[in-house]
């Protein structure tokens, strides 16, 4: 099914009697759901473009790439950096923007812009009474009601159905640089934390194959001096990088092999891939100043028991895809699903 | 503005109730001594007071839950308090309620340079949590004009902004984690050190949900990095629209400073009259600030100067030095005292789309006109958070009633042009009854059935944020 009005998705959700899959570009799906699919691609276009409000509203099954060249002609970007995981998942559908905000896809700029979640202002949804439902709106700041923009985000379609979602947005810089530093995994850690807490506004803070990088955006002038600076401090020097291929995770695809994300706190991150590689891993690759840890494992390998701190999701695999909650928590989930969702109509067996 | 009827069986049950909190807490924890509980009848919208039953202030996660906990078996409204410094009712206490203060949850737990977090208990000011880190070069970024005296837990539930949040967002944006105690008395903890949630984004949630979920006693921050310095540029324009087309160019041309604050004529006369700041007599100021190292401050302040000349400037004042840039700080930093010294006032609080501040301003001067009551305007102009002042005799019969009605038709006027009705205050009291102004009904179904999760029997800080008439059978 495939409705072309928030109505008509209303009315369909309203009158079901049995589950649906909800689908919008079928690119990031993680874990299996039953249920008659349900597509968002008719639901398609953007509604509001204000560069100088730096706002953006869309309907949720919006082509990502055709907000991208939006606002790119308009020298603005998402502030999050959402990866594009066809070529790790093999899928080969087109993202939807609807799709961004039901995983809380999220890049490595995540740690200094925020993920998904914080640069998404607003959304209009279907719940699973077949209700439309309005929370945030377009503007950045609003504290009026309860947040339920932050709850929609990164629930997989399983608390209501996307159908507009509203993004505050940022200028793209006129430069980037990248500063390389050569070292093993075990003290990256400490050279991200330093460059985290340095005064240069790192946007992008990786290790991967014996080299750390550091990423810094912005103004030509600034992005020169904060580059050099960067270099001196750490003992590294520019270089080039290709940030999206470490976005959407390339070097695992075409690979066989599981794959997790894992996020822990930063400085736990070279023991957690210490304790990864006994349980199973293969690769890892670092991002978010090594709190997020791509992980490439033997098929069947079950990494949580490694944690410490944080957890893991099986992005690509066969195996329990999203982390059990600790019980009072799992317990408030179940129960706010059971609110949004009481018939259990939105991707049932998706999120626990 | 109207309060629930109060619950007789609980005024009667007062003596057992407060024998109760004083079996489960510390003597010195529990007040109801009716001088003392007087303390607590209001927060910072002082127009509203009801004195509490009793008051407790647990020392600790564990008093809390076990006040909770005893209130919760016994059927009691409890409203919960960070500092008091709510402007929009969201600590006001009604007579059978018991008031949970924080004040005593004041401590660093930890402080995580190489992760760049802080743990602290949600008593503690905001600022303390800043002063708790700068020597080691670093600072809490949600900075709310009250910061000197607010607490975190008060930032929490009212997902606080201030001026700074164009570059570096608000309360829900910096906060990783947080330990709660529900009102059944169960302690929670939610997120960490780690970034985003394994489940649903609970923490998304709890962030201004204004003390109706749960308590926090204690909150994990991010803490960034000073940046090495900052400077403001002053600009002076002759009309409001002017000055709006150039926050729009500056926007526009992919500067982003870190504040962009606007004040129209009235408020700046009054700034000016207060602190001698220096301000020139302009329709509209800009106080405009950007950071970074002295080369990257004048690349952004060389870029925004040669905006702000196309625009015809009446006055241009970069600071050049550490003394200007407090100077042109001071008077804003003043405006809402310098108003108070010209009466009493009404702070309101809507967010508009940037586009709409014209039409926007324009709207305001006729309703001020209508209602007769002059009204200031001060704006973080980047994010679209209006801060309009109404001006009022709190001594005169009938003008407290007039101003709250030229508020609520303000912030009417900001729903309509694409905006909400609160930015950083919060609903409270003072907002309730306008949330149908924004919502339909199914839309606060949706959000009360959030509260059922958390507070099935609705007795934390139950007669907040929802119009009486659509909470009432919850209540």
């Amino acid at each position: 099914m495939t409705p072309a009005t928030e109505a008509e998705l209303a009315e369909i959700i309203a009158q079901a009697k049995t589950p649906f899959e909800i689908i919008g570009g079928g690119t990031r799906q993680i874990g299996r759901v039953e249920g008659t699919p349900l597509h968002t691609g008719g639901l398609s276009g953007i509604s509001l473009y204000e560069p100088e409000a730096l706002t953006l509203v869309a309907q949720a099954g919006t082509p990502l790439a055709e907000i991208e060249a939006l606002l790119a002609d308009n020298n603005q970007r998402l502030p999050f950096e959402p990866y594009d995981l066809r070529a790790l998942q093999g899928t080969t559908g087109t993202p939807t923007i609807g799709g961004v905000v039901a995983t809380n896809a999220s890049g490595p700029r995540r740690i200094s812009a925020g993920a998904c979640r914080d640069s998404l202002i607003g959304v209009r949804f279907v719940d699973g009474l077949g209700r439309i439902i309005k929370n945030g709106g377009r503007v950045m700041k609003n504290v009026t009601g309860y947040d339920l923009v932050k709850l929609l985000a990164g629930s997989h379609g399983t608390l209501g159905v996307l159908t507009e979602v509203s993004f505050k947005l940022l200028p793209a810089p006129q430069a980037t640089a990248t500063v390389l530093v050569g070292e093993g995994e075990a003290t990256s850690a400490t050279t991200m934390a330093k460059a985290m807490a340095s005064p240069y506004d790192v946007s992008g803070a990786a290790h991967a194959g014996g080299v750390t990088v550091l990423r810094v955006e912005g103004l030509e002038g600034s992005v020169r001096y904060r580059s050099e600076a960067l270099a001196t401090l750490l003992g590294g020097e520019s270089g080039p990088f290709d940030w999206e291929a470490q976005r959407d995770v390339q070097a695992f695809a075409g690979r066989v092999g599981d794959v997790w994300r894992v996020s822990v706190k930063p400085s736990d991150g070279p023991a957690t891939a210490e304790a990864l590689r006994k349980l199973g891993a293969e690769e890892v690759l670092f991002d978010w100043a090594g709190g997020l840890l791509w992980v490439l494992a033997e098929a069947g390998s079950d990494l949580r028991a490694g944690l410490t701190s944080g957890h893991a999701t099986l992005i690509r695999g066969e195996g329990q895809a999203f982390p059990p909650e600790p019980s009072p928590l799992a317990t408030l989930s179940a129960a706010l699903r059971q609110k949004f969702d009481p018939r259990g109509l939105l991707n049932p067996g998706r999120m626990g | 503005m109207q309060m629930p009827t109060p619950s007789a069986d609980i005024l009667a049950r007062k003596t057992e109730i407060v024998a109760c909190l004083r079996q489960v807490l510390p003597a010195s924890a529990v007040i109801d001594d009716p001088f003392e509980t007087k303390a607590y009848e209001c927060d910072a919208l002082a127009a509203y007071r009801c004195p509490p039953l009793a008051v407790v202030l647990p020392a600790s996660t564990e008093e809390t839950a076990a006040a909770l906990k005893a209130c919760h078996e016994m059927g009691v409204p409890v409203v919960p308090r960070g500092s008091g410094t709510s402007l929009a009712g969201g600590a006001l206490p009604t007579e059978d309620s018991v008031i949970l203060g924080v004040a005593r949850l004041t401590q660093v737990l930890e402080t995580d340079y190489e992760n760049r977090f802080i743990r602290v208990q949600s008593g503690r000011t905001n600022l303390s949590v800043t002063g708790a880190v700068e020597t080691n070069g670093f600072f809490y970024a949600p900075d709310p004009s009250s910061q000197l005296a607010c607490a975190i837990a008060g930032n929490i539930a009212m997902n606080s902004g201030g001026a700074h949040c164009l570059k570096y967002g608000v309360t829900t944006n910096n906060l990783l984690g947080v330990k709660m105690v529900t009102m059944a008395g169960e302690i929670i903890e939610i997120g960490g050190a780690h970034l985003d949630a394994a489940g649903y984004d609970l923490l998304g949630l709890i962030c201004g949900s204004e003390g109706q979920l749960g308590v926090v006693t204690e909150a994990t921050l991010r803490i960034l990095a000073k940046p090495e310095g900052a400077r403001p540029v002053l600009i002076g324009f002759d009309s409001n629209e002017v000055a709006g087309a150039c926050v729009a160019d500056i926007i526009r041309a992919g500067v982003l400073p870190v504040a962009i604050e606007f004040m129209d004529r009235p408020v700046i006369r009054a700034a000016e009259k207060f602190t001698h700041a220096g301000y020139p007599d302009v329709e509209a100021l800009l106080i405009i600030e950007v950071e970074g190292s002295e080369a990257e401050i004048a690349e952004q302040l060389g870029k925004i100067t040669e905006i702000a000349q196309k625009h015809n400037p009446v006055e241009l004042r970069e600071s050049q030095s550490a003394e200007e840039s407090a100077n042109i700080w001071k008077g804003r930093k003043a405006a809402f005292g310098a108003m108070g010294q010209i009466n009493d006032y009404m702070c309101l609080d809507g967010t508009i789309p940037v586009s709409k501040l014209p039409e926007t301003l324009r709207g305001i001067t006729a309703l001020s006109k209508q209602y007769g009551l002059d009204v200031g305007n001060v704006f973080h102009a980047g994010d679209g958070n209006m801060h309009p002042l109404i001006l009022y005799d709190a001594n005169k019969p009938g003008d407290l009633e007039l101003c709250e009605a030229m508020g609520a038709d303000i912030l009417k006027l900001c729903v309509e042009v694409g905006g909400c009705l609160t930015g950083e205050h919060g609903v409270g009291v003072e907002k309730r009854e306008l949330m149908h102004a924004q919502f339909g009904a199914d839309d606060l179904e949706v959000q009360m059935a959030v509260k059922d999760v958390f507070d099935p029997k609705w007795l934390l800080n139950p007669a907040k944020v929802f119009p009486l008439d659509a909470s009432e059978g919850r209540r």
